[in-house]
């Protein structure tokens, strides 16, 4: 059994980047169960997926402390998701804040950087991932969740190769979409590679 | 028979197009929407679908095609139930020749709703049956059993998922097209003593529904949804659980997976209504102590305590009403795992993360209007015009209730669909000095404020409503609605004109304006509340998050741009709209450039012209 927690701020694609796990899984006959949230919180609010595989899952919710890995689009958020986690589960984290509305109009300070700071110094393994680089190189803002996807895929915990995924974004994605994000895959995957 | 990757909701869809249904109606609501949304997807040419005006005309058009002898299937989330309890109260009593199942999804929490209302209660009040599946797997079966119950006992029927059974995903087996169910209505056989609801007909029918009921708690008993497993080794003391709907989903994941010091049995209770009465005795007699798992009301609760009572056995009953579980909110996997412990005597797991204590505060993020959301524009200006003034803005249900966020603060009520038209009548009856808004979205213009204006209108009231028209039902996901112009079965038709419903109601002064044309749209405002009556400004301009004409447009204009020579850093902007789009960065202010769509609204509010770029 796999759980795999998404988490995020509406509108920032963790619900795809879950599809394609979940497809890829279904592919090699792998159970596969995911609960997300939708409604009223997608308009800016904190989102999440928890994402499981395997046998035995009856509960589309992860228990706290049962977390095998956690890929974190945003990094407070990533730090929100911390509880689901196993002691030495890997975080895959955007080292990008989303600066809530609150926080601009109070003068507020949160800048993601204390937020980032502190996962740096915890023992789970940390990747961490820079969209202004990653857009550079991809010349797309839009595929930060299949690189974030990428760099999961390269930790193995997911249990499924390259080629699974890769399968899954030709056969859930439009065709004109196909090739910016197997590219947006294979630089996630060579990035926790150089991470490691 | 194939697997799918599918949501809860897009099975109980699914499920239903397998059970041959041909007449589907709804309101949209959250979680609720994606069951008509699917069937409109898949369904085959004869199958009809559409979104209703509101949940009271979805359940009076699924009554009729009942009556004919067709499967029909409606549509709603909880308060929507609210709407339709007319038709449905009666129509328990009159009955149904086809299968018509009401699909009534509740929100534990709440997660997008008003209340935390419990649609179990109202299948006890109306009399319908209900069943409550514990997993998207389960839904799929139980709306195909649903339609074969209401058949067979000729009564409409509740299917009552939650959130959780609603948008969780799950790989399923489900059936081909081929193998779907065709049914060939026999037609609407006239019959005024079946038909028509009069006290004589009510009185015997009174009487046969609660004989069928009692037959039913014996049909219930022997169901395959109200199943009891047996965990542990007998020692001592004999517990039991009994859970309902994803409480339990968490409490088998729980039971199985803990070593348990005796005997546990877990009941799943899958009809909390007729209450599977043969199954929940035995289930009693084989325990001393019972815990109930459920959310919302202690439904499954107050049923095993009043057969304990009745039938004097000595169990003792815990859940919400001893506090031994929370009597408001969501489970959660976590919540039921601490009452199990407690409750069998295991002590807690491991204590979370160690290092909780030195953790920096994480942001917090209350939703808001999307950058460039309309909405933004016509709160704005009617809180420009209206500086200094003494007055209510009466909001309502849909995107605009977040225009009550700081900064705009323009959402001084808000209670259920379509309220606000008559509740700023309220206040101007008591306070005739205060200027009196009522804001509503189209969807809900349509849906239930047309009265309120007639009222306000015969009445002789002072008010201004205010339509914030963008061309779709947006919360809930892009729904159309009348004044669209298009239907769920994929046809173009006359959209219904939302000025000319006011202007022969006998609304006199009705204006259509842009709301980022700001200037204009202040003018306005100031003159048309001005005046005496009821009157009536529809702001017009589509949802940003919809594929439109004026989308396109903006995105090829891109987003705006700040000139740095120009800004002041004085953060009117940001102070005055509150646009996700508009940051700080370094202590500057900053377009975040993913989310500007170019409206423009910042540019009207720049005292230095120091933003270019975007519309108008």
């Amino acid at each position: 059994m796999k759980n795999i927690i998404l988490t995020g701020v509406g509108g920032q694609g963790t619900v795809l980047a879950s599809k394609l796990i979940a497809a890829a899984a279904m592919a090699k006959d792998i159970p596969v169960t995911s609960a997300e949230t939708i409604g009223m919180a997608q308009r800016g609010g904190s989102v999440f997926s928890h994402l499981r595989m395997g046998e035995g899952v009856h509960s589309p919710m992860i228990l706290k402390g049962d977390g095998d890995l956690l890929i974190g689009f945003e990094p407070g958020e990533s730090l929100r998701m911390l509880p689901y986690l196993k002691p030495d589960a890997p975080i895959i984290t955007s080292i990008r804040p989303v600066i809530p509305v609150t926080a601009a109009l109070a003068g507020g300070t949160y800048d993601g950087k204390a937020q980032l700071e502190y996962l740096k110094g915890l023992s789970h393994p940390l990747y961490t991932v820079n969209p202004d680089e990653a857009i550079r190189e991809l010349g797309n803002p839009k595929v930060m969740n299949v690189v974030l996807l990428g760099a999961a895929v390269a930790t193995g915990l997911l249990g499924l190769e390259p080629e699974d995924i890769k399968a899954a974004i030709r056969m859930r994605l439009p065709e004109k979409l196909h090739e910016l994000n197997l590219r947006a895959l294979d630089y996630g995957i060579q990035l926790a590679k150089a991470e490691k | 028979m194939h697997k799918e990757y599918l949501m809860g909701n897009e099975a109980i869809g699914l499920g239903a197009l397998a059970a041959g249904v041909n007449v589907v109606a709804g309101y949209p609501g959250t979680p609720s929407t994606e069951v008509l949304e699917t069937i409109a997807k898949k369904r085959k040419d004869t199958t009809y679908v559409e979104w209703s005006v509101n949940e009271k005309a979805a359940m009076e058009l699924a009554a009729g095609a009942a009556y004919c002898g067709t499967r029909a299937l409606v549509t709603m989330k909880q308060v929507g139930l609210n709407v339709a309890s007319d038709p449905l109260m009666c129509l328990e009593y009159v009955g149904v020749k086809g299968g018509l199942v009401v699909l009534v999804a509740d929100d534990p929490g709440p997660i997008s709703s008003q209340t935390e209302q419990d649609t179990r209660h109202f299948a006890a009040y109306s009399k319908v049956p209900c069943l409550d599946p514990s997993s998207p797997e389960e839904a799929y079966q139980m709306i195909q059993d649903a339609f074969f119950l209401s058949e067979e006992y000729h009564t409409p029927v509740f299917l009552r998922p939650t959130t959780r059974i609603c948008h969780a995903y799950s790989s399923l087996t489900v059936k081909d097209q081929e193998e779907y169910l065709e049914n060939k209505p026999e037609g609407f056989i006239k019959d005024s003593k079946r038909w028509v609801i009069f006290p004589k007909l009510s009185f015997a029918n009174h009487q046969k529904i609660v004989a069928r009921d009692e037959t039913l708690e014996e049909v219930f008993s022997a169901y395959q949804g109200n199943d009891i497993k047996t965990f542990g080794e007998k020692s001592g003391i004999r517990l039991g659980v009994a859970a309902s709907g994803i409480s339990y989903a968490y409490a088998l994941e729980t039971l199985e997976k803990l070593e348990l010091p005796c005997e546990v049995k877990l009941f799943k209770v899958s009809t909390p209504y007729p209450f599977p009465k043969q199954k929940a005795l035995r289930f009693l007699m084989d325990c001393d102590q019972v815990l109930c798992l459920e959310e919302l009301d202690p439904v499954v609760e107050d049923g095993l305590i009043h057969l304990a009572g009745r039938y004097n056995l000595s169990v003792e009953i815990l859940g919400k009403h001893s506090h031994a579980t929370s009597v408001a909110g969501e489970n959660t996997r976590d919540s039921i795992e601490g009452w199990i412990r407690t409750f069998a005597g295991i002590s807690a797991g491991e204590p979370d993360t160690p290092d909780e204590k030195e953790k920096p505060d994480l942001p917090v993020r209350p939703p808001v209007l999307c950058a460039g959301c309309p909405h933004r524009a016509s709160f704005y200006a009617v809180k420009q015009a209206m500086k200094g003034k003494k007055t209510i803005f009466c909001g309502d249900i849909g995107c605009y209730t977040l225009g009550n966020a700081m900064p705009l603060d323009m959402v001084d009520t808000c209670l259920c669909m379509g309220a606000g038209v008559n509740i700023a009548q309220g206040v101007g009856r008591v306070e005739p000095d205060t200027t009196c808004f009522a804001f509503v979205g189209d969807s809900t213009f349509f849906a239930s404020a047309i009265t309120g204006v007639v009222n306000a209108v015969y009445n002789q009231a002072n008010m201004t409503l205010i339509v914030l028209d963008n061309s779709t039902t947006a919360m809930t996901g892009h729904q159309p609605h009348p004044g669209t112009g298009h239907t769920m079965m994929g046809e173009i038709v006359a959209k219904v004109d939302m000025e000319q419903v006011l202007r022969g109601i006998g609304v006199t002064t009705v204006e259509t304006l842009n709301p980022l044309e700001h200037k204009k749209a202040v003018e306005t405002v100031a003159r048309v509340a001005a005046e005496p009556g009821v009157k009536a400004i529809i702001f017009k301009y589509p949802c940003i998050a919809m594929p439109s004409d004026k989308a396109k447009e903006l995105k090829e204009l891109g987003p705006v741009r700040i000139l740095s020579d120009k800004c002041i850093q004085c953060k009117k902007c940001i102070r005055e709209i509150g646009c996700p789009a508009l940051t700080v960065k370094d202590g500057k202010v900053a377009i975040d450039e993913t989310l500007c769509t170019g409206c423009g609204l910042c540019k009207a509010i720049c005292p230095t012209h120091a933003i270019e770029g975007g519309d108008l």
